[in-house]
């Protein structure tokens, strides 16, 4: 899905900035949460280590843990409670990680 | 000898109202909070840039909002405030907390959690899929980020909440296809002598299902979930429920809301060893506290807000304050009689409201023993219902924390804050005993995840 989830209803007159997603420079507003910027702009924030499936948050409020990503460091970041800053840039797979443990 | 060392978890209504009592007594109460800004979940605040009023933001309750969030603003210098930081555990008479990768262990004199709730859920078919959010996740995404999760969202499950986000989407101009409630409506009339406690706050609800109705979307009640349909790399494409005549109707949408009422955080309650009891009405273990919030806990530790017992935010201010006289008087301070009977009557008559809600729309446990074995039940992980009857099955376990030791059910990285009460649920039907015996999951340190390169703070 290279269409954007989340549907903007307001605010939309902030200033633009740019962040990165898996190699890919998209844009997003000042103030948006990370998973705002990323979820604007495509359909899902990382691959589920335990299915082959998508995932695209659940919470929104630091509760879930679902909505991780990654920086190029491979550091960790929850989507959800980290603002957006300009130049930013994430990936949305944990290298080596994946667990599937049904069919 | 210096002065007491009051801590305050939460800055929501409860912590906020709770901080302005103590520093009213002439005490500086350490405030930590895991927000950018103060004001909770329920009366979040939009980034610093975003310009919407706050009757946009918090409709009848806006008032409410910003007295909270001014009140907060005006003791921000004679509280030690931490904001952005974690408790993530309680231990020895000491808060922990991580801010970054900095912690620290602070000591207590009387701890006040008011740590809010999070939503209470029960799976279904297809609740992983990328687009189904809680209900209270919707809420944030609109009044925090001013975004829909969704072109087409539909809304489902029970409680004053699910009527509350939907009217919030249509009047900001999402497009919401369906809102959809498993309790019936005759329940709702059932439960009208509990509910005429706070007769604005009904017919403001009563208000909200007609602003639905009127801007034409299907609202149905008494209906039975089946399945969130979708792809598993592109997510929900529509949600398909069973009506009380057992006719099926699927609406398209790709994106859920979804949600029965709100559990209490009392993680940390557990942690600091607080007692629980069962609570018949609403099937779950909550802290036992006294009226004014005093908790059965070998430390002084009062309990306010949501995070003690779901009563909404009204109540959540009235029991911060309670909580915080409490400690007040525990700590030898002079207290005002008169405003401590006041404030217990104000929360008796929230709680006769809440039981209200609870029978209006109640927990839909009977779903739980419906659910079928591949069912996800554990989202973080993907453990499913048949590997919670399996399980039992072949270890014998029959409570939670013992099926979780097993399956892993409740394991995962949000620790059973959204799948604990039905699996619960699950392990009381598949044994066939009363929910209260499969027992609650036990809170566990850290209550979140933390980074590893964490260190004490300077």
């Amino acid at each position: 899905m290279s269409q954007g989830r989340f549907v903007r209803l307001a605010e939309r007159d902030r200033s633009p900035i740019h962040i990165t997603i898996d190699g890919t420079r998209v844009q997003a507003m000042e103030g948006d949460t990370l998973m705002v910027a990323m979820l604007t702009a495509g359909g899902t924030l990382r691959q589920s280590e335990f299915t082959d499936g998508n995932r695209a948050g659940f919470c929104l409020m630091g509760a879930c843990q679902d909505c991780w990503v990654w920086t190029d460091s491979g550091h960790r970041l929850r989507a959800c409670s980290t603002i957006a800053e300009d130049g930013m840039s994430v990936t949305t797979s944990q290298p080596g990680a994946s667990w599937a443990n049904h069919g | 000898m210096g002065q007491p060392r009051v801590i305050i978890v939460g800055a929501g209504p409860a912590g906020v109202r709770a901080a302005e009592t103590i520093v009213a007594a002439g005490l500086t109460p350490i405030v930590i909070d895991e927000g950018r800004r103060a004001g909770g979940q329920i009366y979040r605040r939009q980034p610093e840039n975003f310009r919407r009023a706050y009757t946009d933001l918090y409709g009848t309750e806006a008032p409410r909002a910003k007295s909270v969030h001014d009140g907060f603003d005006a003791l921000r210098d004679r509280i030690d405030y931490r904001a952005e930081t974690l408790v993530w555990n309680i231990a020895d008479g000491h808060v922990w907390t991580a801010s970054g990768t900095a912690q620290e262990a602070i000591p207590y004199d009387a701890l006040i959690l008011c740590t809010g709730a999070t939503d209470r859920l029960m799976p279904m078919a297809g609740w992983d899929l990328p687009g189904t959010y809680s209900l209270g996740g919707s809420q944030v995404a609109l009044k925090a980020q001013a975004v829909s999760i969704g072109s087409q969202v539909v809304f489902l499950g029970t409680g004053p909440l699910l009527y509350l986000v939907s009217s919030q989407y249509i009047k900001a101009g999402a497009k919401v296809a369906a809102v959809l409630d498993t309790s019936s409506f005759t329940a709702r009339i059932t439960a009208l002598p509990d509910l005429l406690a706070l007769p604005s706050v009904l017919w403001n609800g009563i208000a909200l299902t007609r602003a639905i109705k009127a801007a034409g979307v299907p609202l149905l009640t008494g209906v039975t979930p089946v399945a969130i349909s979708g792809d598993a790399r592109t997510g929900v494409t529509g949600v398909t429920v069973r009506l009380g005549d057992g006719s099926e109707r699927h609406f398209a949408a790709d994106a859920v809301a979804m949600g029965y009422h709100l559990r209490p955080e009392t993680q940390l309650a557990d942690l600091a060893r607080c007692t629980f009891a069962f609570d018949e009405l609403t099937r779950q273990y909550l802290p036992v506290r006294d009226p004014d919030g005093r908790a059965d806990a070998p430390t002084p530790l009062y309990l306010a807000g949501d995070g003690a017992r779901v009563l909404g935010a009204r109540s959540a201010e009235a029991s911060g304050k309670l909580a915080a006289l409490a400690a007040l008087s525990d700590l030898g301070q002079p207290v005002d009689q008169g405003a401590i009977i006041m404030l217990r009557r104000e929360v008796g008559r929230y709680g006769r409201f809440a039981r209200g809600l609870a029978k209006a729309f109640p927990w839909p446990h009977q779903q739980a023993a419906a659910l079928s074995d591949d069912t996800i039940l554990c989202r973080c992980e993907c453990v499913t219902v048949g590997d919670v009857r399996r399980t039992m099955d072949v270890t014998g376990a029959a409570e939670t924390n013992r099926t979780k030791a097993f399956s892993r059910v409740g394991m995962g990285r949000c620790q059973g804050r959204y799948c604990g009460h039905a699996a619960a649920e699950v392990i009381a039907a598949h044994g066939e005993f009363p929910v209260a015996d499969a027992g609650r999951l036990r809170g566990q340190a850290p209550v979140k995840p933390l980074p590893i390169a964490i260190g004490e703070a300077e």
